[in-house]
């Protein structure tokens, strides 16, 4: 007779025996070092911190390496660690006019202060294989360098807001609300939704921007601006009373600049989508952008009836660890209630065809 | 001995704190879910992070701590979880549903009636009842809030219309203290009665949803019916075929690809105690 099989304990610690194996792969290789990963696989990195909403590349690079290049299990071994951190204030707003570029570019004019710079981009690379890649000792040929000027670079959203085209955002001296401690509740405030973006699944937030374009919420953007580089953290500890650097963090700034009719109250002008996002990330940090400017589609007196601009649609559905929990969780036992679903459905066919036989005599 | 570097039982005290207050709130308004700051947990979403949360803020060193999945102390994920808690608060563990202390479940409720002197906290994927007939959670508390139920008990209505009787076999909808509509997990809707004036205090916690709630000492508990079609539990019409009791809760096993089937308790230890209690008689 068939009898539930006992030792799951066993079965667990055999499978994640296992799971060692397959990622250590064939040991006639070398293993990959987490420095490798963080070093060559630098925007999986960047990814994973992003989504593991925790600056930290060597902890990044770490949890690829244990998630075998599952980027959304890497970025939940993250999350799963960060959890367990103290939190000791909230730094600084960042002056991103002031960070070290790496790359920036706007879309709307052809030069401007600071000037255009194209940095390590795919922008305009031909997608060929290459196939000296696959060649071992391949390196790669030194940069040309130049020396940077050192001066202030001004944001392009700023340049219009001076003019009075770009809308102001309103300010607000008070800490923004922390959704990793506090539940999400509707309406959510600005700070909040772009926290939830910021750390939001990648081709979740590419899809929904997408859609925006295609029609569904009516988005006319123009980057404003990209920036990418390094800029200093800044907290002030209570005991000392001033700002103090903690470190240099990688980030991607991205301003779209939206259309606007204007209001009674308000003259027309540009409206913002705003992403800013860890590492090197522009597809996401545009991503968010759009997105962002989908969901003010109600303060601004729009239309909101696309998905993008749904905002309880868009904040509960954006977070991968979230998700995939859920859609995973499918593969539990669920026996007993597909159990009662069974019996269920015997005695609603039981039912009918009895009446059907009734009607049949 | 537990995992060095870590607070007993995980969460560290603050956190534990916050979801004390979250579960009080919740006792103190049978039914009505409390958001709260869930936590990232090590263990996925969707694999009890709620249930984990509650048991992991209400655990004491002399607590004995039962785990079940779908009735069962062996299945995966229930082995999984009660190792953690042995790792991360070095606490006894039992299968003896009257020995625990804190019994934390995912889509069963014991056989076994529970006493005042224990907790049964549930897994909960999804603590809103009425999320299939309006996902947005703004609109539900306001629906909550007039105790304006009429939408589940339209579709429970057109169940009967269509089918001749209410469809809903498991996560059937309660109405806890006459005032709030609640979700009693995915639990079988066999399981519903057991809810009604339960000795033992009944926790439920939604991590991904960040939702608590719960049931008091001694509720009524009531599974929406209508006079003319009232409530009935449903369990497959056969006795285990370990035990031969014909009034637990059955899984239903595939014993060959003939269509032969065979039935046995989902709750291992009921069956387990009932297996020895004629050896125990006869010796």
């Amino acid at each position: 007779m068939y009898v539930a099989v006992k030792g799951g304990e066993k079965a667990i610690s055999a499978a994640h025996a296992w799971l060692d194996e397959t990622r250590r792969g064939d040991t006639a290789l070398p293993e990959l070092r987490v420095a490798q990963i963080e070093q060559q696989m630098a925007l999986a990195v960047d990814r994973v911190m992003a989504e593991g909403s925790c600056h930290d590349r060597f902890l990044a690079a770490l949890a690829i390496k244990q998630a075998k290049g599952d980027l959304i299990e890497a970025a939940f071994l993250l999350r799963a660690y960060r959890t367990t951190l103290p939190r000791f204030g909230a730094s600084l707003p960042l002056e991103t006019s002031r960070m070290s570029l790496r790359r920036r570019i706007s879309a709307t004019y052809k030069d401007l202060p600071g000037g255009q710079v194209l940095g390590p981009t795919f922008d305009y690379t031909h997608r060929l294989l290459d196939f000296t890649l696959a060649a071992e000792g391949h390196d790669a040929p030194a940069t040309p360098e130049a020396p940077a000027d050192g001066v202030d670079v001004p944001r392009v959203t700023e340049i219009l807001a001076r003019e009075g085209l770009m809308q102001r955002e309103s300010t607000a001296e008070s800490e923004p609300g922390d959704l990793t401690r506090e539940p999400l509740s509707f309406p959510a405030t600005r700070p909040v939704r772009l926290q939830n973006l910021a750390r939001g699944d990648e081709g979740f937030l590419l899809a929904l921007g997408y859609s925006t374009q295609r029609g569904y919420g009516n988005a006319h953007p123009f980057v404003g601006e990209i920036r990418v580089g390094h800029i200093g953290v800044e907290i002030i500890p209570p005991e000392l009373g001033f700002a103090i650097d903690i470190g240099d963090i990688g980030i991607t700034e991205c301003q779209m600049v939206n259309q606007f009719k204007g209001s009674r109250t308000e003259p027309a002008q540009f409206t913002r989508g705003y992403g800013l996002v860890f590492g090197h990330g522009e597809r996401r940090a545009m991503s968010m952008a759009l997105v962002d400017r989908g969901l003010r589609a109600r303060e601004l007196g729009e239309e909101a009836d696309a998905p993008a601009q749904q905002e309880e649609f868009v904040l509960y559905h954006s977070d991968n660890i979230e998700a995939t929990g859920f859609v995973e969780h499918l593969k539990l036992p669920h026996y007993v209630d597909f159990q009662s679903e069974l019996e269920n459905l015997r005695t609603i066919r039981r039912a009918a065809e009895a009446e059907q036989r009734e009607a049949a005599e | 001995m537990t995992e060095a570097g870590y607070n007993f039982a995980y969460l560290d005290e603050a956190t534990k704190r916050m979801i004390r207050r979250a579960i009080l709130k919740a006792v103190a308004i049978p039914g009505h879910q409390i958001p709260f700051g869930a936590r990232e947990m090590p263990l996925p979403y969707g694999w009890g992070t709620g249930g984990i949360q509650v048991t992991a803020s209400i655990l004491g060193p002399t607590d004995v701590l039962k785990v079940i999945d779908q009735g069962a102390d062996d299945t995966t994920n229930a082995v999984s979880i009660r190792r953690f808690f042995t790792r991360v608060a070095g606490i006894a563990t039992t299968d003896a549903t009257g020995d625990a202390t804190i019994i934390q479940t995912r889509h069963r409720i014991p056989e076994k009636p529970l006493t005042e002197n224990q907790i049964l906290v549930y897994q909960v994927p999804q603590p809103e009842p009425l999320f299939r007939l309006e996902p947005h959670r703004a609109e539900t508390r306001r629906l909550h809030a007039l105790a304006d139920y009429g939408l589940m008990h339209v579709r429970l209505y057109e169940d009967i219309a269509r089918l001749g009787h209410i469809a809903k076999a498991y996560d059937y909808p309660v109405m806890v203290n006459e005032r709030y509509l609640m979700s009693p997990s995915p639990i079988p809707a066999f399981d519903n009665p057991k809810m009604h004036q339960m000795a033992a205090l009944q926790l439920f916690g939604a991590g991904r949803e960040k939702r608590i709630y719960a049931v008091p000492p001694y509720t009524p508990v009531r599974s929406l019916d209508f006079e003319d079609h009232p409530f009935r539990p449903i369990r497959a019409p056969h006795a285990c075929a370990i035990c031969g009791s014909t009034t637990s809760y059955l899984d239903e096993l595939v014993t060959d690809d003939a269509g032969g089937r065979a039935f046995i308790c989902s709750d291992t230890d009921y069956c387990q105690e009932r297996q020895q209690a004629p050896k125990a008689a006869a010796e």
